[in-house]
Order: structure tokens, then sequence, then C-alpha cells
């Protein structure tokens, strides 16, 4: 396939790699999610707005903005953006700092920055610089990483980051994320598994114990736990808090199991009719699940699939570690967000607000998403054909 | 290091890499597991629990059962009614709709205006509106207005027998009469329309609905005849207006089977309004409770919710249980000089003089006191007593209607020769006009005591289901002997003694008046009532006519009689050509 791709590329760049898959992937996941979108907000958006495609105009408007980005980012070397690498890590620190008194509310929580007409998440950018940050500092510390202090550097590193995303902008779902990716790099990077194993453990036991004693402290007294506890049991039980934080779960769970094998067809679901609340951000996975069946749900797993297989395959044959991060890291975040949504929507996991990446509504997350893209593209055209 | 990557570097990196793709791999595959489960195997619980979500009930209403008489004429009928909704949602032209409504409705702009602006799902604007009307509002076919049929009770006779067929509430169901006892076979079962809806309740069109259609209710074939019936009520009301009575009842009955074919308690009430309260009643200075007992009071069957002590027509019952127990031949002889001594009491024959001497049947025919008095200590308490409850005197009749009252008597062990000496004249107890109907009709009818009844039977209007009732019926009741005496005295007690005046030309009629005195004692009110009965030897039809509190003349053998003789020269010649035409 690379050979073709190679073929069509031309005379001018013909020894280098134009990730053709990838991009089709991602622009099938754009077109896909902005459908769905419109699917599931037309019915909303008409109510309140009344205008049918008001969710859907804005989302076409990020996501052109975003490709535009992506064209742009892509077609610079990616060393330009080393050199960003600190001053990155800083930026995501003000932004965040700049929520506190600048920060917009929508939805209960303090998550957004207003800028002229655009909207943007800090954790959005934190995501992105931290990326960036983590693949120079690795390559930076060169052998170190294979110690103890490198390890923990890195561990650390994003912490403080993480730490304001979560208080701060009390999204917890973006702090994962966030530990989730440098973790992911760092585990590329470090030759060592023994580690990683007991991290892994360690993380599941932690959870575990958590679980645990909210289910105690749930059984013996309900009024003192916190929003967060409240959905743990939500979570354990969700149709016996399915008035309160089990609600979401609950309309998510009728739409997915009332979908079927085969689905109710497209543009046909019941349950974004009001009964699941902004069915076009985070719960949009159950929605397609309600419309087109098992399958439905099936093949855009299989696309996120192949796109992190494609990441796998861009940053194996990235020409440095620089780029080969730079795709981890990527390939990491998109991951752990899939995962982590379908599991939410699924009940999986306790719910906790993720978004599907290119498919759920919200601007500044599809824009970043794809100026990523745009860095793995970019990496992707480093790599020499003969090198393959 | 940041321009070449050494080989053993790249290594490990690619084997991490293809590691963490096969995480994530295995992640996806535990997913993919899970949504197959809710999609696969939990997929009919969370249908079911969506398709409960989504849908929305609305029940249909089954026509209520028609209640028709002897006859075939419908005496409760339904009425389609339309109730006039809008949805605001669904409005496309707010000051069009509000115009329209006005207009049909005859309803002031404001109210109008503030249920069709007012937000919400499906705002009700007016019920029980003609279906015309509802036609009308359906032909100016706006966006967002409803009107749906319903079914609405409807009485063509307006008053006709009010207290015997009763009415309906708001949800369609029996109040009083028969109404309430037939409740389950002139119900149905009503049908629901499950539509779906979004979450703020609006149906979406393209989903449909899902009807179960209604069953509608049976209709009630009862024995009531419309004819008797209003010239009944007729006569009663006149009754009532010429002796300035307080109330009249007349009750018609085939003594033979039970079957009712009039009661009439004037006043009666309109069924199509059945809670207006009488003009002189202010209905805003009455308490909620008083206007209920009120409307009570409006709704009462006198003959069966209401007991009275009988007076003198009781003595058909003393005169069964004397010829019954033997105490008494109709050739016994009495001396009746105005009074009789029981114990220490003097108790007087109504006719101040004395009737001298008499047999039983000339005592009879004269209602005299001493003469009942005489055969009632003959009998005795004990037997008396087994005698009242061998006729059935204790239980109720188990008519088909709400409410029948008991009869009040004195337990047996307090009944001393005193008041025996009253009960064999019919007074020191109560008992209601249905239950002396009935007895009478058992001692007369040969000695079968009937079950006194509307219903003949409920059949679909289609004929597809058909129930004919069937009641009990206890032979024996006195002896075939007894009740061919009792017809032959009554009928002499028509024909030359007290109850003259219920004579018809032609026919043969037995019967016995009466006169009571109510309670207290010296309040100057009487209630005149007449039993009479035809053919004579082989009675087919019974009547009684009961006049409460008349002013004048209160002689049961001068008022009652005559009501129950202009009854019986207009139906008994109607009835002998329905049984023509029957045969």
């Amino acid at each position: 396939m690379e050979r073709r791709n190679a073929s069509r590329r031309g005379r001018s760049n013909s020894e280098n790699f134009m990730d053709y898959s990838l991009l089709f992937i991602v622009l099938f996941l754009l077109a896909f999610g902005l459908l769905m979108v419109y699917s599931t907000s037309s019915y909303d958006a008409n109510l309140d707005v009344g205008d049918s495609a008001y969710y859907l105009k804005k989302q076409i408007f990020a996501t052109i903005v975003g490709l535009v980005a992506m064209i742009f980012v892509a077609n610079i070397p990616y060393h330009f953006w080393e050199r960003f690498a600190v001053i990155g890590y800083l930026v995501s620190v003000v932004l965040i700092l700049l929520i506190i008194p600048f920060g917009h509310e929508a939805n209960g929580a303090k998550r957004w920055l207003y800028i002229g007409p655009i909207s943007l998440q800090p954790a959005e950018v934190a995501k992105l610089c931290m990326i960036l940050f983590l693949s120079s500092m690795i390559c930076t510390m060169g052998k170190q990483i294979r110690y103890r202090k490198g390890f923990w550097m890195v561990i650390l590193v994003p912490m403080p980051i993480a730490l304001m995303i979560w208080k701060i902008t009390q999204n917890m779902s973006s702090a994962i994320i966030v530990v989730g990716i440098a973790v992911l790099m760092l585990f590329v990077a470090c030759p060592d598994y023994k580690r990683f194993i007991l991290l892994g453990l360690a993380t599941a036991a932690g959870a575990a114990l958590i679980v645990f004693v909210i289910v105690q402290m749930g059984a013996s007294q309900t009024d003192s736990l916190d929003f967060r506890g409240a959905r743990i049991l939500a979570w354990l039980d969700p149709e016996a808090y399915a008035n309160g934080k089990g609600f979401q779960t609950i309309q998510a769970l009728y739409a997915i199991g009332s979908g079927g094998v085969m689905g109710k067809g497209l543009g046909a679901s019941m349950q974004k009719l009001g009964f699941l609340p902004e069915a076009q951000n985070d719960m949009i996975f159950s929605i397609i699940c309600e419309e087109l069946g098992l399958f439905g749900g099936y093949a855009v797993m299989i696309m996120f699939i192949l796109l992190i297989w494609r990441f796998m395959v861009i940053a194996n044959n990235a020409p440095d570690l620089f780029g080969a991060l730079l795709v981890v890291g990527v390939m990491g975040h998109i991951a752990i967000q899939v995962i982590l949504n379908i599991a939410v929507v699924t009940n999986t996991i306790p719910n906790t607000g993720i978004s599907l990446p290119f498919i759920s509504y919200g601007g500044s997350s599809v824009m970043f998403l794809l100026i990523e893209i745009g860095l793995v593209l970019s990496v992707a055209r480093g790599i020499r054909l003969k090198d393959l | 290091m940041k321009e070449e990557i050494p080989y053993q570097h790249k290594t490990y990196h690619r084997s991490k890499t293809v590691t963490a793709l096969f995480l994530c791999l295995i992640a996806f595959a535990g997913l993919m597991g899970r949504l197959a489960y809710l999609m696969i195997f939990q997929s009919e619980y969370y249908t079911m629990k969506a398709k409960e979500l989504h849908e929305r009930e609305r029940s249909i209403k089954a026509a209520r059962g028609r209640i028709i008489d002897a006859n075939g004429k419908i005496l409760a009928d339904n009425k389609t009614v339309c109730t006039i909704s809008v949805i605001h949602n669904q409005i496309t032209d707010q000051e069009e709709v509000i115009a329209m409504l006005c207009k049909e409705l005859g309803l002031s702009e404001d109210y109008v205006r503030k249920r069709v602006e007012k937000y919400s799902s499906i705002e009700k604007i007016k019920s029980n509106v003609d279906k015309s009307i509802g036609d009308a509002i359906r032909a100016y076919d706006l966006a967002g207005v409803k009107v749906d049929e319903d079914y609405k009770r409807y009485y063509p006779y307006d008053s006709l027998a009010s207290k015997v067929l009763g009415f309906t509430g708001g949800d369609n169901q029996g109040i009083i009469g028969l109404e309430v006892i037939y409740e389950e076979y002139l119900q149905g079962e009503a049908g629901t329309i499950l539509t779906v809806t979004d979450a703020k309740g609006v149906e979406v069109a393209e989903a449909g609905e899902e009807r179960v259609e209604p069953i509608d209710g049976q209709d009630l074939y009862i024995s009531l005849d419309m004819n008797i019936q209003s010239y009944a009520t007729q006569l009663a009301l006149q009754t009532m207006e010429t002796k300035e009575a307080k109330s009249v009842s007349i009750l018609v009955m085939n003594p033979q089977n039970g079957e009712i074919l009039a009661m009439a308690n004037v006043p009666e009430f309109n069924l199509n309004d059945p809670y207006a309260l009488p003009e002189t009643v202010d209905a805003d200075t009455i308490s909620e409770e008083e206007k209920q007992n009120l409307l009570n009071g409006i709704w009462r069957n006198g003959c069966i919710n209401d007991t009275y002590e009988p007076g003198s027509t009781f003595k058909i019952i003393t005169a069964a249980a004397g010829l019954e127990s033997g105490e008494v031949k109709t050739t016994d002889t009495f001396n009746c000089p105005g009074y009789i001594m029981v114990e220490d009491r003097k108790i007087r024959c109504h006719k101040v003089g004395g009737h001298g001497a008499e047999d039983f049947v000339q005592g009879t025919m004269n209602s005299c006191n001493p003469v009942f008095i005489t055969v009632g200590m003959r009998i005795g308490v004990e037997r008396y007593y087994n005698y009242f409850k061998q006729f059935g005197l204790l239980d109720r009749t188990g008519i088909d209607l709400p409410g029948e009252a008991g009869t009040i008597m004195h337990n047996v062990e307090n009944i001393g020769p005193v008041e025996l000496a009253t009960i064999s004249f019919g007074q020191s107890f109560q008992i209601t006009p249905i239950q002396l109907a009935v007895t009478a009709s058992s001692i007369i009818n040969g000695g079968r005591r009937v079950t006194p009844h509307f219903a003949v039977k409920a059949a679909d209007s289609d004929g597809s289901r058909d129930y004919t009732f069937t009641y009990p019926v206890r032979e024996n009741v006195v002896s075939a002997e007894t009740s061919e005496t009792m017809r032959y005295i009554l009928e002499q007690v028509v024909a030359e003694g007290s109850g003259r005046n219920g004579a018809v030309e032609g026919y043969r009629v037995g019967g016995k008046t009466a006169t009571s005195q109510t309670l207290p004692r010296g309040s100057g009110k009487y209630i005149a009532s007449f039993l009479g009965f035809a053919p004579a030897d082989a009675p087919q039809v019974l009547a009684v006519a009961i006049i409460n509190d008349p002013q004048g003349t209160y002689y049961g053998g001068q008022i009652a009689a005559p009501v129950v003789r202009q009854l019986f020269e207009n139906i008994l010649p109607y009835l002998e050509k329905m049984d023509y035409n029957k045969t």
C-alpha cells in the first residue's frame, strides 16, 4: 500500500512517505462524526434554537479550521516544534490558571476560555503540549530514562498539569488522559517491563480499594458521599440511581440495548429525542449503536483500531526517537480517549466526561486532534521509503 | 541521538509500541465483548425498558352498555361528545387558533389565550362538547388543535325511573341504581392508544400508533316497561299534587316471577343533570356536606331504601300465617266491640262503634283490628315470629338495586302480647315497600317467594355475548291452599270491603288498604297505601301505591286505592295486549 501511495506522491518528494491510509481514516471519522452530530443534535437544536443544523454548522466550522491547521502542521518538519516544548508546558499552565478568573461555565463545569468567537478548552491544549514536552524531554534525557530517576521524572513532570486540570477545571478525565499519555510514552521509551507491570497492578489495586471504600461508605451513609463517590455507586447499580447520577448511564444503556444487532436505522434513534441529554456530546457512541446497531458500533471501533495501527506503523518507522514519541503520544491520547469513552458509554467504568475523538460534538477537541494528526503526518513524511 | 536512533533503541521502541497496540487491542476486544453482551443478550430487556419510556398510553373509553326496557326502548344511551385540546408546540398560527376556539366554543378570549399560550405537552380547552361542534372544529384543520371523541351517558327520558336507572360519574362509572349494580356488564373494557413521544411528551408522528380496541359494554335488558313506568309516574305526580303529599311511590311487579314493571318514586330527578339542587336551595350558602346530604335525599329510592310501618296491608301476612297454622278458618266468627283488651291495654279498632259479629273474611274486608289481634294471639309469639321469618320478612328481598334497607323488627324475646297484637295489624315494626310487595306476591302466587328484579339479560349490541340472569325462587312459603284462600279473601276486600275503591270494572282485582300513622304518634302524619293485584284468581300484576304525608283525607282506601284502580284500568288492558302479542 505504501508503495502505491508513494508512487502517487509524484516526483518532487518521491522518496518520502505520505500516509494516505491514516488521512483517509481520519477524514472518514470526521465525516461520520458530522453525520452523527447532525443526527443526534438536530431534534434538540430545532426545538431550542429553531435551526436543526445549529450544532452541525458549528462543528463543520471547527472541522474546517482544524483541517487547515492539520495541513499547515503536516507541512512543517516536526523538529520545528521541539523548541516550543518548554514554552508549551508553561502556556498550558497559564491557560489553565486563566480559567480561574476568565473561565466560562457550561453544563455545570468551568472549563472553557473564550477568545473572541472561539471557545477553547485549556485541557486540550495541555494534552498536545504534554506530548510535545515529554517527547522533547525523553530525547534530551537519553539513557537516563533507564534509571529510576529518569523514570520518575517522566511520571512526575506531567503531574502538576494533571492536578491543575483535575482541580481547576474539574475535569478528571482529561487529567487521567494526560497521565495516561505520559505513562504510554514512558512505556515505549523505557526498555523495562517490570516497573510498568507493578505500576499497572498498583493502579488496579488502588482503583479497587477506592471502589471498595466507597461501596462500604455508601452502604452506611449515602448523604456524605461526594459527587464522584455517588458516580461509583451509580456505576455499580445504575438503575438504583436512575434519577440521579445513573440517569445518563441508564439512558445510554437504553439506547445501546435497544439498537440490537442491526440498529434502528440512521436517524431513527428515539433516545436522542431529549431522553439522553446532549446526545451529541460524550454519549454519541450510544446513539451510533442505537441507530446503526452492533455492526455500526463495531465498524467505528474497527476504524479506531486501524487508526491506532497506523500510528504504530508510523511510530515504528519514524526517522528518530522524537518523531516516534510524538506519534506514540498522539496514539496514547486517541487510544485512551476512545477506550475510556466506549467504556463509559457501555457502563464498563464509572461515568466521567470523555468525548469520542473526531465524532463527538466539540470544537476545540476536534481542532486540537487534527493538529495532532498534522504532527503525525509530518513525522510520516519524514520516513524515507527505503527505510520501510 | 536526535538525528539517528541507535539500532538497539529502535528495536525495543518498536516492540514496546507493538505491545502498546496489543494492549489497546485487548481493551477494544473487551469493549466489543461488552457491547455484544449489551446489544445481543441484554437487547430485549433494554428495548422493553426504552419502549416503556418512549410510549405514552392514552386510553380509549369503551362505549357503556345501554339500558333497554321490556319493549326495546332505550332508557340509557351514549352520546358522542368531544374534548378539545391544544398542543402548544404544534400550533403554527396561534391567533387563528385562538379566534377559532373563541368563536366555536363561545369562550372568552382571555380563557382561551391563556391555555393556547401555555407551554405544556397538551392542554385541555373544553370537554363534553357536542359532536357537531367538534366536527366543525376538526373541519378547520388547524395544526395543534386536537379533537378527541368520547362517550357521555345520556338518558333520553330525563327523569323517567331516575331512582331505578341511576346515573354515571365523570369516568362513566355507575353512581347509583342499576348503573352501579350492573357496572361490570355495562362498563366494557377500555382500549389504549400507544403513541411514541419524545422526552417532552410531544408525539413523534413518524412512529405511528398502536391501538388496542376497546370492548364496548353489554346492553342491559330490563323488565321495566317504559309505558307503565310513564303512566305510574304521571299518576304518582298527580296524586302528590292533589293530595299535597310529600312523596308518592308506585311499584308494579309481576308476582309470578318477580320482574318489576314500574317503580316510580316522585319527586324524581333529572338523570341528565343529577347534581342540580332544588331551586329553593341556594347552593352557595350550604356546605359541601349539606349539599351531599341533600343530593342523597333527592336520589333516594323510597321503595327500597326507606322502611315504614306497613299498617293494614300487613294483615295479609297475619291472615296467611293464621290460615297456614290452622288457627283460623274463613268461617270462624269474631265479635268486634270497637276495641280489644290485650293484657291491661285496650287496643281500639279504627271503627269506633265496632264491627259487631263477623266471620274472618268479613273481618279482613273490614280490616278489623280485633280480628287480627285475636288471630295473632292464637298463633302465639313463637310461631308468629317463625312465620315472619319463613315468609322472608327478616331477610332482604335481594332486589338488584343498591342500598336495600333491612326490616326493623323486635327481637323474638322482646315480643310480649301487646307487641304481638300490634305486629298482627302491621305496626311497631318497619319494612320496605318492596318487602311488602314481594311477601304479598309469595302469598298470592301459590307460595313461591320470588326475587324482585329488573335485569333480564345482558347482551352485546351485535348479539355475540348473551347472558340471561336467573334469580332464586323459594318454594312452599305458604301452601297452595292458603294461597288460594288468600286470593279469595283479598278479592272480597276489593269487591265489597274496604278496598272497594280499587275495583276495576271487568277485572277481578284483589287487594288490601292501609293507613298507617308515622312516628312519632300524634304528629298527624299518615302514610296511605294500597296493595292490589289482578287478576285475583291468577295474579299477573301486583301494584303498591304509597302516599307519604297526604293533606286532608289520609285513608288508604280512599286515596291510595283509587290510584291503583286508575293504574290497573290503564295497564290491565295493555298487559293483556302484550301477552296476546307475545304468544
